[in-house]
């Protein structure tokens, strides 16, 4: 049997820069993840049900009780299509926030902090495996929608603008959800404050409903809500109606208050969770 | 001597809670130190500030020579660690969890796979290999918890109670195993609350008690503290009790002691199986009926409660069911 300890270096830890590794140790962390989904599909499965239903109740239960200008029913749902999307987005980040308590929970948590690895990795490792995920289920629900009678009417670049969009700014706000999770005690907590916040960023906003038909003290936060810019530029990229209030900034500039809001958030709370996960239980 | 683990003056507090009151530890190179105390002692505040995990709130330690404050990333690559509870990912095979960890160890993905695979047969996991880990079993957990921390051909390995809540036929098999590293030269921090366990792997023992330091040295440095060994006659009749204790007196290391309610006499001995013998056959040749004999050598359990004052308040059913170090004779 052979030695399994020596005294000697390690074989093939080769030095490699520091961001070199974190690329290597992110996708190592990540293809966990990945593999996880495979192993519970469940999760998955839920995961798209759920916007897919709010799709189906919205287009045809509740759409016909809101007015978004002319084209009746059809012209509601192609204005609920992008909101959903921007909805989808916003709850994922629960997700983040249930798997890393979890893990903090857990003493694979110490596996990692015990090993050479990026520490950071851990973090952008199930980002990015979040991120994946949340294309799959765009990707699905922009089907349900074109199914429902949703449209793409501008051209090829701006639909991909309004996609990378979505994909940046799910990116951005599950770290958000990962800042979160290191500050939870246990996964039940995580559950429902991971939910808590999302609810009045995803509601008081225009995702269902014109802005015009909320109260005025809170149409300032509805407009400048993110989640608000999100769908209004990707309604505004796609072509769909865009029921606006007036001639206010968030109006004027969706699409690059949306990407300024993606870089605000990544360059905010990213840092924020690494330290929280290196200092968590010190 | 090299030391492959030196901490000094090393102290933690969690509010007005102290973990640890300024411990000093050293651990030579190839050797194992038991780290022995009750729940709440400190043992794994201990582990955790070595292996990266927590920092101490005054007092400094190194790891392999590096320190665990400034260095952290390269006491990582020298460390392996196994804590309480199994630290793998409880959706993936025992295989792709090995693999994982052996690329976050920077190995490439053919020796990560090669390690996997290396590791799996030697702890007897290589049936269980493709599977996932929720259907393995408590041993098979910790052997693949064990495994994992061995990735990365550690020269130091932290064993937090690496057998805690494992059957008594698990934890043999895990004895074993760690035996087995142990002779192949890796230097081991071993934390246990089982006295057992202590004796049976540690070179040297420390004993930790609410944050302290209260004893330290090998195991037979420890128990001489409480005396040498004893033999425990139990006689037939209580009528033979003080006889049996004049005739065997010339064998013994000191006078003996006598319970004449429970029909038992007790004498120090210096050699303890030698004088099992010469008192079995004095006794018979008077014709004085035995029934029972015991070399009686004192426990890490009798350490403990004459270090303390108090038992180790481990929950004796949770003990190791190896009984105690005595050999018992009947006649």
């Amino acid at each position: 049997m052979s030695t399994l300890t020596s005294q000697s270096a390690k074989e093939s830890t080769a030095p490699r820069p520091r961001f070199g590794w974190l690329i290597t140790d992110s996708i190592s962390v990540s293809r966990r993840h990945l593999l996880k989904i495979t192993r519970v599909p469940e999760s998955l499965f839920f995961a798209l049900i759920q916007p897919v239903m709010f799709v189906l109740l919205f287009a045809f239960v509740f759409g016909g009780a809101i007015d978004v200008g002319p084209g009746g029913a059809q012209a509601y749902r192609e204005y609920l299509i992008p909101g959903i999307l921007a909805q989808t987005v916003m709850f994922a980040v629960a997700g983040i926030t249930v798997g890393i308590t979890e893990d903090a929970s857990k003493g694979i948590m110490d596996r990692f902090r015990s090993l050479p690895m990026r520490p950071g990795a851990v973090l952008t490792g199930h980002t990015l495996a979040s991120l994946l995920q949340n294309i799959l289920v765009i990707a699905i629900l922009s089907i349900t929608g074109l199914a429902v009678g949703w449209r793409i009417h501008n051209g090829f670049s701006d639909a991909a603008l309004a996609y990378l969009m979505f994909a940046s700014f799910a990116y951005a706000i599950t770290w958000v959800g990962a800042w979160i999770g290191l500050h939870m005690p246990n996964s039940e907590v995580a559950g429902t404050a991971g939910l808590a916040w999302i609810f009045p960023f995803t509601f008081a906003s225009n995702i269902f409903t014109p802005v015009a038909t909320m109260p005025t003290w809170l149409q300032p936060f509805v407009l400048w809500n993110p989640v608000s810019c999100l769908a209004l530029a990707a309604r505004k990229l796609f072509g769909n109606p865009t029921p606006l209030l007036g001639d206010s900034f968030p109006e004027r500039y969706p699409v690059q208050l949306s990407f300024a809001y993606c870089f605000l958030l990544l360059a905010i709370f990213a840092p924020l969770a690494v330290r929280a996960f290196k200092t968590r239980n010190k | 001597m090299t030391l492959a683990i030196k901490a000094s003056g090393l102290a933690k507090a969690y509010g007005d809670v102290i973990a640890l009151n300024g411990i000093d530890i050293e651990v030579e190179q190839g050797t194992v130190l038991g780290l022995l105390g009750p729940n709440g002692s400190g043992k794994t505040t201990t582990v955790r500030i070595l292996a990266t995990l927590l920092q101490a709130d005054s007092g400094t330690a190194s790891v392999g020579g590096f320190d665990v404050v400034t260095q952290p990333d390269e006491v990582r690559s020298v460390i392996g660690l196994t804590g309480q509870y199994a630290a793998v990912d409880e959706y993936l095979t025992g295989r792709e969890n090995l693999e994982l960890f052996g690329r976050l160890f920077h190995l490439s993905k053919f020796d990560a796979a090669k390690r996997a695979t290396e590791l799996l047969d030697r702890f007897d996991l290589s049936d269980a290999a493709d599977r996932g880990i929720k259907g393995y079993s408590g041993g098979m957990r910790r052997r693949l918890d064990l495994a994992a921390s061995l990735i990365g051909r550690p020269n130091v390995l932290f064993l937090d109670e690496p057998t805690t809540g494992l059957d008594p036929r698990s934890r043999q098999g895990m004895w074993a195993v760690i035996e087995d590293l142990i002779a192949e030269g890796t230097t081991v921090l071993l934390t246990t609350q089982y006295l057992e366990e202590a004796d049976q792997l540690a070179n040297r023992i420390v004993v930790l008690d609410h944050g302290n330091v209260i004893a330290k040295g090998t195991s037979n440095e420890l128990k001489s503290q409480v005396g040498g060994d004893r033999i425990e006659i139990v006689v037939e009749s209580a009528g033979d009790v003080a006889k049996a204790a004049d005739l065997i007196q010339e064998f013994g290391s000191a006078p003996a002691t006598t319970e004449e309610v429970v029909k038992t006499v007790l004498l120090p001995v210096a050699g303890g199986s030698t004088a099992i013998v010469n008192i079995v056959r004095k006794l018979d040749e008077n014709k004085i009926a035995i029934a029972d004999i015991a070399l009686r050598r004192p426990t890490l359990d009798d350490v403990f409660l004459s270090l303390t004052g108090h038992a180790t308040e481990v929950d004796e059913v949770a003990a190791p069911a190896k009984g105690r170090r005595g050999r018992k004779a009947r006649s």
